[in-house]
């Protein structure tokens, strides 16, 4: 996987995070088709309801086969995060940014970055809200029929 | 079935050197493979098992045990990492427990630092890899800093008690004369050096080395006819601990398994322990792991370390005394190997004389390995000196 300019504009930075690149396969491709619309998908596990997080088409809980996707209400509040000051590839001249782990208002903690705020005032427990990159500019090298994903990043709520 | 009484560390070697441009893999595990032999007082010809990562040239085990003109009844690549060689050292025992083989000769080796590879699994074609890739996680470091940020929020830990473990290491590392760094430092040098990712700073991360190492394990029959001190594997747990349906809990790691299995073999406690041996890929590493092993309550690993209490000879529990992969060798960026040899030499009374704990007994050996924040292995062995 790479990733590559014309991401998120992050606030007081001069050049957004890397943007998608990649072609997701299997069941991702429905979590990832709802990305290029704006929505973040979790799974539900048809027999014994928990939530899954990293997406799969089974029920790591129960082995359950059947899963109902659903749109995330995108609340959340900070578990942990570090401000990257060293990093390498495409992100290695966009430091400092913020890495976080984000507890979403339905329970699974997931990984993301923290954009629109000096990286000084994230806090853990702090109220963030889901924020998507915007749509790569049409005719931007992907294939016919291929996905168009977005990434999702969390930004201070209110 | 228990490996207790039934295998012994016979041999033991560190690769001296740090920077090795001028060696293969292969090779490297040649010179760690012979060299542990020949500390055993064994030859090629009687190894009848042989243990390696998946980092071992070739198709591993078929490559390696060819070039070194093994005749093996029992082969194992388990990999988990940095914690590999203590599950490679787990395994054998209970192999040799259980008569498959009688001589195990475990090695690792790479040359990171010569061709400038970054620590970090191999995620293509992983499950996880879209939803934890894309966000700039580029180095292990950025992962490991959530782990200690997340501490340090539940459990008031400081940077200042993080860097007791880098000082603690480079105490001891004064006294390695093969150590990658050799200079003691100071809580104050830790906090100064540039912060690689919040709470981390370049001092809280282990150094990057050429290297290998290699021990050999036995049966009671071969070790009681060996010249050599041989220490004894008294017990052995492993665990894989990742984010289960997605709400990982990164105030603990896989040692809450590990320990206890690799204590209750052993029929001992972490109060008995006399010197530790502990993977600190990164100070808060280490810190998890030995509030995780049981040697303080949860969240008290931060005023465990401080006072010296790690440093040897006299601290409340001495670790790394090598100087840890923080300041001494962290080869093919995976510490496990490396930590388990300075516990043989411990055990056998042949560590530097100004860090040989004196009269130690019984000592632990815990590895880590993939990643604290998402997915990590832990394995604990204790071992003991012949007569404990």
């Amino acid at each position: 996987m790479s990733t590559r300019g014309e991401g998120t504009q992050r606030e007081g930075a001069s050049t957004p995070l890397p943007r998608a690149d990649f072609t997701p396969s299997g069941a991702d491709e429905t979590f990832w088709a709802a990305t290029a619309e704006g929505r973040l998908l979790l799974s539900r596990c048809e027999s014994c309801a928990t939530i899954v997080w990293y997406p799969r088409p089974f029920c790591p809980r129960c082995g359950g086969r059947g899963i109902t996707w659903f749109a995330a209400s995108g609340e959340a509040t900070v578990y942990t995060y570090t401000v990257v000051r060293k990093a390498r590839g495409a992100y290695r001249e966009l430091t400092p940014y913020v890495v976080a782990y984000v507890e979403l208002a339905e329970g699974p903690r997931i990984l993301t970055n923290i954009v629109g705020c000096d990286p000084a005032e994230v806090r853990i427990g702090q109220r963030v809200t889901l924020v998507f990159d915007p749509p790569a500019p049409a005719g931007d090298g992907e294939g016919e029929g291929e996905v168009r994903a977005r990434l999702y990043r969390f930004r201070p709520s209110g | 079935m228990t490996i207790r009484g039934k295998a012994f560390v016979v041999g033991a070697y560190e690769h001296p050197r740090r920077d090795i441009p001028d060696l293969s893999v292969a090779e490297i595990h040649a010179e760690v493979a012979l060299a542990a032999l020949a500390d055993a007082g064994l030859s090629p010809s009687d190894v009848d098992a042989y243990f390696c990562d998946s980092d071992a040239p070739g198709v591993g085990p078929l490559s390696m045990s060819e070039y070194l003109g093994l005749r093996c009844r029992y082969l194992d690549t388990t990999e988990t990492g940095g914690a590999s060689y203590l599950s490679h050292v787990g395994h054998a025992a209970a192999a040799i427990a259980a008569g498959k083989c009688r001589v195990a000769l475990c090695v690792m080796g790479g040359r990171p630092r010569t061709l400038r590879i970054a620590a970090g699994p191999n995620l293509s074609g992983a499950p996880e890899t879209d939803y934890e890739t894309h966000w700039g996680i580029t180095d292990t470091v950025h992962n490991y800093a959530l782990a200690a940020m997340r501490h340090m929020h539940e459990f008031g830990t400081t940077s200042r008690q993080l860097a007791e473990v880098k000082v603690a290491a480079s105490l001891h590392a004064q006294h390695n004369p093969n150590a990658f760094l050799r200079k003691a430092v100071t809580v104050e040098d830790v906090l100064s050096s540039p912060m690689i990712s919040d709470p981390l700073h370049r001092l809280d991360c282990c150094v990057m080395t050429d290297g290998g190492g290699a021990v050999v394990i036995a049966s009671a029959e071969v070790a009681r006819r060996l010249p050599r001190r041989s220490v004894a594997v008294l017990g052995h747990g492993e665990a894989a601990k990742g984010t289960g349906t997605g709400r990982p809990d990164l105030s603990h790691t896989a040692a809450v398994w590990s320990g206890p299995a690799a204590f209750a073999e052993a029929g001992v406690t972490p109060g008995d322990v006399d010197y530790a041996s502990i993977y600190d890929s990164f100070t808060i590493t280490a810190l998890l792991a030995l509030e995780d092993l049981g040697f303080c309550e949860k969240g008290e690993g931060g005023r465990f370390v401080e006072d010296g209490a790690l440093v040897a000879p006299h601290g409340r529990l001495p670790m790394n005394t090598d100087g840890g992969g923080l300041c001494n060798n962290q080869p093919d960026n995976r510490g496990g190997m490396a930590r388990m040899i300075e516990a043989v030499r411990q055990l056998r009374g042949e560590a530097a004389p100004e860090v040989q704990v004196p009269d130690c007994r019984l000592a632990v050996v815990h590895g880590s390995g993939g990643r604290l924040a998402t997915r990590s292995s832990a394995a604990t062995l204790v071992l003991g000196r012949e007569d404990a």
